[in-house]
């Protein structure tokens, strides 16, 4: 199987082959760099003129995109590391949004793509998860697909079908990882929405019901493959659900798997606290009131900084081992 | 020349009597939220629209942009008075009220200097396109104090991109005086950036306009960047009555009141004539929404 990377990659290169609004933009994104995290390798040497390598200006960069988007050409914009998409909120919140919502008869197809995540090392503004803050923007898609899915033909699919702004987020730990499919034990079925968007439903198990519904989005995949196989040895049914769109969220495609469970952990790697899976704790409580055999249990990272020093900064970021610990005590509920 | 004068003045007046409409109906109580008026400012909304190929060409204005609107789409002045009354059949349906308005290729917005990339990314469309269209962005000297604008600057010049830059430098910042805002002259940023500059008297029409005309005619040979600096003066209040400025300040500033200069150049008979006839068309539009 390929790896999530040389899909992406792959991805871009189809977009800009078939679609000539297509234009990639970003800090160092062009050969022989080709992007600090080589998602746009070899495409400005395939596509002259395709690709523009911007000044270190996030705020500016994302606004010249939003400017494009408004004028006939669907931008890729990357951003170099989420971290840095605080620089750019303003263009996304009171610009990019409202243009395609307050305005009549306006799109802006913008497609900002931003690696976020822990793991390796980066430290405190290099490893975060700040997806979370853009979280509930009106009129913004938040699309964050997984190992588990196709990131190349996700961002075909939004190219298609989005004519509004829409934030991509790619787990920094998944480039490296190759695409998911079932195995022995292991059996992905991609559920498709009607915008055609996938939710990566994962079973540890053939037959029966499941004992517990893990909900998660993105990079925490890459704890599943090894996590649900111990987990079957152990025989414990686990049915995880990873919509790749995260807002806003397939609530209707994720509650009849949270209620056939009747038991839910909801994982993800940003801070503790007001985030997505508290979120959709939230939503499930409304569709699943008193249909639920225990509280619904939420699994993060700490709130605090990341730290770089290695057994420091796993302490703090989300782990297998912290998401086998909360299926474990929601299992323990009598 | 007379003609152009009569023009351009019946242009301005048009702007002043909409906005000064609106001022009274906000203290009757038939508008809500808020309103910027450019009262004082209309030289620069009509010198530099007037040198632009509105088929072409795209505007990006700011909170205070009544009158780059009408000069830019007269056409839509009713939708406009719609937009801001809060009707559905205003050009935004309602949602975008006095600050955020767009028709075919104009658009505003309420966040100061953040039109300016957005302007440059316009820009940068145009260029690929091929359109040898210019993209004309308006910010005041108190937005001259954003950050991103100088990250546009940069881009502009660094891909020399059809950027027009218009500083309305209306001496004040909401209620903090120009001077408590900068260390160092609007004049001297965007050379910095290698953007060429311009400064004229922006409450002198015609040196507007005959500037703006050379600058574009240059722009579309050369697709580079121009920064137009002008020098004008915020007559009326920030938005509603909130003006501590001094009444001599005021006054002395009342006397360099664009309308007032090309008032001098024409026939008295000619200025009642327009007079009348803006006069008419605010009235005509208050009686179709059945305003008294």
């Amino acid at each position: 199987m390929p790896t999530y990377l040389k899909e992406l990659q792959q991805g871009l290169f189809t977009l800009l082959t078939n679609d000539q609004r297509i234009i990639l933009l970003g800090e160092d994104i062009i050969d022989p760099y080709g992007g600090a995290f080589k998602v746009t390798a070899g495409l400005s040497t395939q596509f002259p003129g395709r690709l523009i390598t911007t000044p270190i200006a996030e705020a500016g960069i994302t606004g010249v995109a939003v400017g494009l988007a408004l004028r006939g050409y669907v931008p890729i914009l990357e951003i170099m590391f989420g971290d840095f998409l605080t620089l750019c909120a303003d263009q996304i919140i009171n610009h990019a949004t409202k243009f395609s919502s307050m305005y009549s008869a306006v799109s802006c197809p913008l497609i900002i793509r931003s690696p976020m995540g822990g793991g390796r090392g980066y430290g405190p503004t290099h490893s975060q998860s700040l997806e979370k803050l853009f979280l509930g923007t009106p009129h913004l898609k938040i699309i964050s697909p997984s190992n588990f899915h196709n990131p190349g033909r996700t961002i075909q699919q939004i190219v298609q079908y989005e004519s509004n702004p829409v934030l991509f987020i790619e787990h920094k730990l998944l480039y490296s990882e190759f695409l998911q499919v079932s195995n022995e034990i292991i059996h992905v079925n991609l559920q498709s929405s009607e915008e055609g968007y996938h939710t990566a439903i994962i079973k540890n198990y053939t037959v029966g019901n499941p004992d517990l519904c893990l909900i998660s989005y993105g990079g925490t995949s890459r704890f599943l493959p090894k996590l649900l196989t111990d987990l079957a040895v152990e025989e414990v049914r686990i049915i995880a659900v990873l919509p790749e769109v995260i807002d806003p969220a397939p609530i209707d495609i994720l509650v009849p798997y949270a209620a056939a469970a009747r038991r839910v952990v909801i994982a993800e790697e940003s801070t503790a606290d007001f985030g997505w899976a508290v979120g959709i704790a939230g939503m499930l409580y409304e569709k699943l009131w008193k249909q639920l055999d225990c509280p619904i249990k939420v699994v993060t990272s700490e709130r605090c900084v990341i730290p770089t020093a290695s057994e420091q900064e796993k302490e703090v970021l989300i782990s297998a081992l912290k998401i086998e610990n909360a299926i474990m005590e929601v299992l323990s509920w009598l | 020349m007379s003609a152009q004068l009569e023009f351009f003045y019946e242009k301005m007046l048009l702007i002043r009597t909409f906005e000064e409409t609106l001022l009274r109906l906000f203290s009757q109580g038939y508008l809500r939220g808020t309103v910027h008026t450019c009262i004082g400012q209309e030289a620069c909304a009509v010198g530099i629209i007037a040198a632009l190929n509105s088929e072409q060409d795209t505007v990006c204005s700011n909170h205070r942009g009544h009158g780059h609107f009408l000069m830019f789409s007269e056409q839509n002045m009713y939708g406009l008075f719609a937009e801001i009354l809060g009707l559905e059949s205003g050009i935004c349906n309602g949602k975008g009220g006095s600050q955020h308005l767009h028709v075919t290729n104009f658009y505003s917005n309420g966040i100061l200097g953040g039109m300016v990339p957005v302007a440059t990314g316009i820009a940068l469309a145009h260029k690929l396109k091929k359109e040898n269209a210019i993209s004309v962005v308006f910010v005041g000297d108190g937005a001259m104090a954003e950050g991103i604008i100088y990250e546009s600057l940069n881009m502009a010049a660094l891909w020399q991109l059809p950027l027009l830059l218009v500083v309305e430098q209306n001496q004040i910042a909401q209620s903090t005086p120009w001077t408590l805002e900068h260390g160092s002259i609007i004049e001297d940023r965007s050379p910095a950036f290698g953007v060429p500059r311009i400064a004229v008297d922006g409450n002198h029409v015609e040196s507007v306009y005959n500037t703006a005309k050379e600058l574009i005619t240059q722009m579309r040979i050369d697709n580079a960047p121009r920064c137009l600096v002008l020098h004008t003066y915020r007559l009326g209040p920030h938005s509603k009555g909130d003006d501590q400025r001094s009444s001599t300040e005021l006054a002395m500033n009342q006397e360099k009141d664009p309308l007032k200069q090309l008032e001098i150049l024409l026939t008295q008979q000619i200025v009642t004539h327009i007079k009348m006839r803006c006069q008419k068309r605010i009235s005509d539009m208050l009686t179709h929404f059945l305003i008294s």
